[in-house]
């Protein structure tokens, strides 16, 4: 998986990787040269005493040092270039492909799992490309080259270097081989160490109520112990590989002499040649070395590709029609005719078998316990996600067959989780309409009962606000995102529990407010308090996915055994009317 | 947007320069007390000196006794290669080159130490390079032993420090915590002490072994030829210069790819977390050039960084290049005039070749090092934070349940006083309602029997002993508290009910989990009470992780309860089943309940209704009703909807 995509990634880079390999050719060749010169340097200049010739082949590997290193410079950027350009193409494929995602899709991965693949996941992968343009095709260049060096000096000592590279070879992956289980599960480790540590931290009161640190402090030092346990493990391989490496180099250099002398002895190779041969050894070995590394950090790498290939793979479930419909203006009528929805691999749809319809200037309130489907319904008009059975049609037309950029200006939508971009109070406010005056605005906020309070705040519209909105408390973020729907002027509305942070006279005055100004709009309101909605056309009742009852306050009460129990809780029993 | 997206991994291999921006505060104190922390461990790291000493000693010796063993193979080479008769001295040799006007030639003869006609004498030559193999591998054990060693030290290090730090967190004062951003804390506790270990592993370990490589190395040169060792040393300079100008604009350059990728991925995160208001707002064409620019300038000043600090190596082996032709070129020359040997020109090739990569890595380790120890700093500051004041040892009689509050003033910050003054007195076995907007001081008011702060002033007694006389796990094992916040821990559902009374039957925890209608739901998912709940708590919906505390809290059948909003999550048909639950939870125990949703705390013995930290009303709710003040304001509020809708008017219709 990592090398198809690195492989399809590295593609619109083709010229950058030719010449990334060019230098390197060029930079091997010339560190490889350097010690054929100075072979030449011992046994022709030293052993004849030529001092001319010394300065000459000097002045030459002068002049190749030079070469070698603007090579390398142009390597290292070369390599810089592709790394991080791949690094941002894959965060672009990405995000954009989220973009196309439905939330079926976004819920499925869950955000902060596409989060993390669209940062961390992409510098991992980013990371071996940059690791591979230097080593992987350096590696097996200073190989090959250094063979053919080593064996154009012909000390005959071939069977050295292969038995040489043969046991480095294997020591190397021995000890890898162990290690790479042994960095998941550090990892594992840490994760676990840090998440005892990030629940005592947000458990701090239960911990400290229920007197439970003891046991807390057994539980961390367990997991600390078993972090270190594996961190001592992994460690000690760790360190076993240099000693060992040296020790394989080494020990080859000392063999390279004994042997070798037997050659000198018998007048068929001269001790330059000799020199020239270990340093090529040597720079083979680095290689072989060099090459293994590379790949410990292939399993790490191929994990992310995974992750990355996966959302790259997936395809969004709400797709465009290819020819969509393009009504001038949408009115608002929205009808639902048994619609159904089911996650894909869920036992159970969320919704079964709904069927309504709401005309503008119709308020639709939807109640109904936790898990009902009240969200997914609301979703579903605003085709965040698709009916699975069913048919949704607005105006009219089937929402497949609606342009979907079209069908989403005409929605308001203040979803559950009260949610504020990093910016300031206008750029939120405008998100849905940036053309919005700033009287615009402040009647939105007025309507919305944020007025005083954003009046208040430094800078007023233009009070800077942090991401997700965490610097306003949840009942103001919760009017600034009603606002920000009504700024937006949509012709469908769709409130999910956007109540439920604002306190009952805040409530009442923003419904009070809100009423006149979407007088010829349709209203889809999802409710916890029924007080805050008996005077809606429709209510809806969903309990379990299903339809329990349509109509009027007073006709619920007459017939809905669930409406009945709901309103019973809410009023204390005796009071309800 | 409470995503706290993952650690990033950690990065192997080049340093992309983590924490690369922060700088140590006091980097000398920070890096001594750092140090410090290795102390009880001093025998070993004497050892772990001791045997990095003797391995450096033997790797940086063995290239100069394996000089003289190329000195020797060279001297039989060349002896053998003479055709001479047997007999003829050397001296003779020499005198019959200088003859024939061979001057440099014989200069070099004239230093080896050859027999003429006589070749390799593999007997020496063997006996030299067994002692070379044997000290490689000596060196090799000794390296290995003291890494090993390194290793451990480094690690129970950590795992003590770890340690200290969680201790200190069951220390700290509430006060100090909520203080602090929760990532921020966390981010210390955890990524700083990662990195604290990583570095101090590496810096250790290739600091010690490279410095004192390039000590030996530099002596060993001075031993062969102190030319040479000069032409080396003009290195030094050079590598320090350019690592140096290289790491500076580097450092710059990752600081802003640091500040360019944290821009980058808040928006990812934001664009993720908002996908639905980003698509149903229209807003996605100008999310995706946002990001397009923000993308291409991350690029821009990553390929810039990574390519400056990808000089370094080319550059290093450049000033190795160099002197490797300086040391081949003049040594050349001298062993040709006879000023040195061919042996001690390998040996100090090989030497200048170790000499390079040592000293590059002491200069890249100034930047782990920094970073590791702007982390110790971070985390130290945690360790000094003052702590909570230590435990009374006084003893609580058997809990009746009465409380009294006398005088209470307390604040979170001095200049915003938030109790001021306020004394109440609660029989046991009563339940009493706290009621009253946002930010009125209810959560504050049981927080403070629970002593998770200290009072500015007044007493808060319990039976008519001060709560500040006992110990706080005395006073709260009394109290079984649920909070608004429902925290779970990573755990199965059992477990996380099983926390409120340890060694917990199953059949006490079937019984709670009955009572407060968890029993329900639970038996709707796969595993049942077995399930894992997440981190995410993805698999449980808010209202159910409310309903585990309550059941929490009902196992852990404590003499007095608080309940801090302990059902406002949960769907009013459930809550309403719930109070029947609490009910008998509630009686005879004297219990504070902070409640929203007015219709749950009718029944209560006295209800306060709180303003700006002030008790503003105080009765039961007849009582309270027919007073028609803050309480009655509160509660017309809340069911007046219910009879009529949007009438401006409260009082026109009041309830009942």
């Amino acid at each position: 998986m990592l090398a198809r995509l690195v492989k399809e990634r590295l593609r619109p880079y083709l010229p950058f990787v030719i010449a990334l390999t060019a230098f390197q050719l060029v930079s091997v060749i010339a560190q490889l040269y350097l010690p054929n010169l100075n072979a030449d340097i011992l046994d022709i200049g030293v052993v004849t005493g030529n001092t001319t010739y010394i300065w000459h082949t000097g002045g030459w590997m002068l002049l190749i040092t030079a070469f070698q290193i603007c090579a390398a410079v142009g390597a290292a950027y070369m390599g810089a270039r592709i790394a991080m350009g791949v690094g941002r193409d894959l965060r672009g494929a990405i995000f954009s492909k989220v973009g196309s995602f439905s939330a079926r899709e976004v819920n499925q991965f869950g955000a902060p799992s596409l989060i993390t693949r669209s940062t961390n996941d992409v510098q991992q992968v980013q990371m071996v490309v940059l690791m591979g343009c230097t080593l992987m095709i350096s590696a097996p260049i200073m190989m090959v080259g250094g063979v053919v060096m080593a064996l154009e000096e012909d000390v005959g000592l071939s069977w050295l270097m292969v038995l040489a590279v043969v046991v480095l070879a294997t020591v190397i992956s021995l000890i890898v081989r162990k290690m790479v289980p042994g960095f998941r599960l550090m990892q594992k480790r840490i994760d676990l160490v840090n998440r005892v540590m990030r629940e005592h931290l947000s458990g701090v009161r239960v911990i400290r109520a229920f007197v439970r640190e003891p046991y807390e402090r057994k539980r961390f030092t367990e997991v600390n112990n078993s972090l270190t346990d594996v961190a001592i493990r992994v460690g000690a391989l760790m360190m076993t590989m240099f000693p060992s490496v040296f020790l394989v180099m080494n020990a080859s250099t000392v063999a390279i002499w004994w042997f070798g002398s037997h050659q000198i002895d018998q007048g068929s190779v001269q001790i330059g040649s000799l020199t020239a041969y270990m340093t090529y050894l040597i720079q083979i070995l680095m290689s072989v070395m060099m090459a293994t590394f590379m790949f410990m950090m292939i399993p790490r790498a191929s994990v992310s590709a995974d992750r990355i290939t996966e959302v790259l793979d997936t395809e969004p479930s709400v797709e465009p029609p290819r020819n969509p419909l393009r009504p001038s203006a949408l009115r608002g009528v929205v009808e639902l005719d048994s619609v159904s929805m089911q996650y894909p691999g869920a036992d159970e749809p969320v919704l079964r078998n709904v069927t309504l319809r709401a005309e503008p200037g119709q308020t639709v309130a939807i109640v109904g316990s936790t898990g009902a489907g009240k969200t997914t319904l609301i979703s579903l008009i605003a085709r965040l996600f698709d009916t699975t059975a069913g048919t949704l049609k607005i105006d009219g037309i089937d929402v497949h067959d609606l342009d979907p950029d079209q069908l989403w200006g005409h929605i308001g939508i203040v979803p559950q989780k009260a949610y504020l971009f990093s910016g300031t109070v206008a750029s939120n406010l405008r998100y849905g309409n940036p053309e919005a005056t700033d009287e615009q605005l402040w009647e939105a906020l007025t309507v919305a009962q944020a007025r005083d309070f954003v009046e208040r705040m430094e800078g007023g519209l233009d009070a800077e606000i942090s991401q997700g909105g965490t610097n306003v408390s949840g009942g103001q973020r919760q009017r600034l995102c009603i606002a920000r729907a009504l700024v937006a002027r949509p012709t469908i509305y769709l409130f999910d529990d956007s109540f439920s942070a604002l306190d009952l006279a805040t409530d009442r005055r923003l419904r009070a407010a809100l009423a006149p100004h979407v007088t010829s709009a349709t209203v889809f309101l999802v409710a916890q308090r029924i007080s805050t909605i008996t005077g809606a056309d429709q209510i809806v009742v969903l309990d379990d996915g299903e339809v329990k009852g349509i109509g009027t306050h007073d006709e619920l009460m007459a017939d809905c055994e669930e409406y009945q129990e709901i309103v019973a809780s809410q009023t204390g029993g005796e009071d309800a009317a | 947007m409470t995503t706290t997206a993952k650690r990033p991994m950690r990065q192997r291999g080049p340093q992309i320069g983590i924490g690369a921006a922060d700088k140590p505060m006091n980097l000398k104190g920070s890096a001594k007390r750092l140090l410090g922390l290795l102390a009880p461990q001093k025998v070993r790291m004497i050892t772990i000196l001791v045997l990095s000493v003797a391995a450096v000693v033997m790797n940086v010796i063995s290239p100069r006794i394996l000089g003289v063993a190329v000195d020797k193979i060279f001297a039989g080479a060349i002896g053998g290669s003479m055709h001479v008769p047997p007999g003829t001295t050397k001296a003779a040799v020499v005198a019959g080159l200088r003859a024939k006007g061979q001057g440099t030639q014989a200069d070099m003869l004239a230093r080896m130490d050859l027999v003429p006609g006589v070749g390799i004498d593999f007997g020496a030559v063997g006996r030299v390079l067994l002692l070379v193999l044997a000290l490689y591998v000596v060196a090799s054990c000794c390296q290995l032993i003291q890494a090993r060693m390194l290793n451990y030290a480094v690690q129970t290090t950590m795992r003590r420090l770890r340690e200290d730090v969680e201790a200190k967190v069951h220390r700290l004062p509430l006060s100090y915590l909520d203080g602090q951003p929760r990532g921020e804390l966390l981010s210390r506790v955890t990524n700083d002490i990662d990195n604290i270990g990583q570095s101090l592993q590496q810096t250790m370990s290739q600091l010690l072994f490279s410095s004192l490589t390039v000590i030996g190395v530099i002596v060993m040169m001075l031993t062969v030829s102190p030319l040479l060792t000069v032409i080396a040393l003009v290195a030094i300079p050079i590598v320090m210069v350019v690592t140096g100008q290289v790491m500076k604009r580097s450092q710059k350059l990752f600081a802003a790819q640091w500040k360019h990728t944290g821009e980058l991925n808040g928006q990812i995160e934001e664009t993720f977390t908002g996908h639905e208001l980003v698509k149903v707002f229209g807003r996605q064409h100008e999310v995706d050039a946002t990001f397009k620019q923000k993308n291409d300038e991350l690029m821009s000043v990553s390929w810039r960084a990574q390519f400056i600090s990808g000089l370094v190596m080319p550059v290093m082996m450049f000033v190795g290049n160099l002197q490797y032709v300086a040391v081949c070129v003049i040594g050349g020359l001298r062993v040709a005039s006879g000023g040195m040997s061919i042996g001690e020109v390998t040996a100090f090739v090989q030497y200048s070749r170790q000499f390079t990569q040592p000293l590059t890595q002491v200069a890249s380790m100034v930047n782990l090092l920094q970073s590791g120890v702007a982390s110790a700093e971070r985390v130290f500051d945690v360790l000094d934070a003052p702590e909570e004041s230590p435990d009374a040892t006084g003893t609580l009689p058997a809990t009746r349940g009465r409380v009294e509050f006398q005088d209470v003033c307390f604040s979170y910050s001095p200049d915003k006083p938030l109790i001021e003054h306020l004394s109440l007195s609660v029989e046991p076995g009563q339940t009493v309602a706290i009621v009253g907007p946002t930010g009125a001081g209810k959560t504050t008011l049981v927080n403070l029997l629970m002593r998770f702060y200290e009072l500015s002033s007044g007493r808060i007694l319990l039976d008519g002993v001060d709560i500040t006389a006992i110990p706080r796990a005395e006073l709260r094992s009394r109290i079984g508290m649920v909070l608004q916040d429902a925290w779970l821990f990573h755990g199965t559902i059992r477990d996380n009910i099983a926390y409120g009374r340890i060694g917990a039957t199953e059949e006490q925890i079937q019984q709670a989990s009955e009572a407060t209608f968890v029993d329900r739901f639970v038996h709707s998912l796969p595993d049942g009470y077995d399930t894992v709940i997440d981190e995410e708590g993805s698999n449980v919906s808010t209202g159910e992780r409310q309903l585990m505390t309550i059941a929490r809290a009902f196992l852990a059948d404590p003499a007095m309860l608080i309940l801090d909003e302990a059902t406002s999550s949960v769907d009013t048909r459930t809550e309403v089943m719930l109070q029947h639950a609490m009910a008998a939870l509630r009686s005879d125990r004297t219990s504070f309940v902070i409640a929203h949703r007015l219709s749950t705390i009718r029944d209560a013995d006295t209800i306060l209704v709180m303003e700006d930290g002030h008790i503003v009303e105080q009765g039961n709710h007849d009582d309270l009703l027919s007073a028609q003040g803050a309480y009655y304001r509160l509660y017309m509020s809340q069911f007046e909807g219910a009879v009529v809708d949007e009438d401006e008017d409260p009082t026109a219709m009041a309830p009942v």
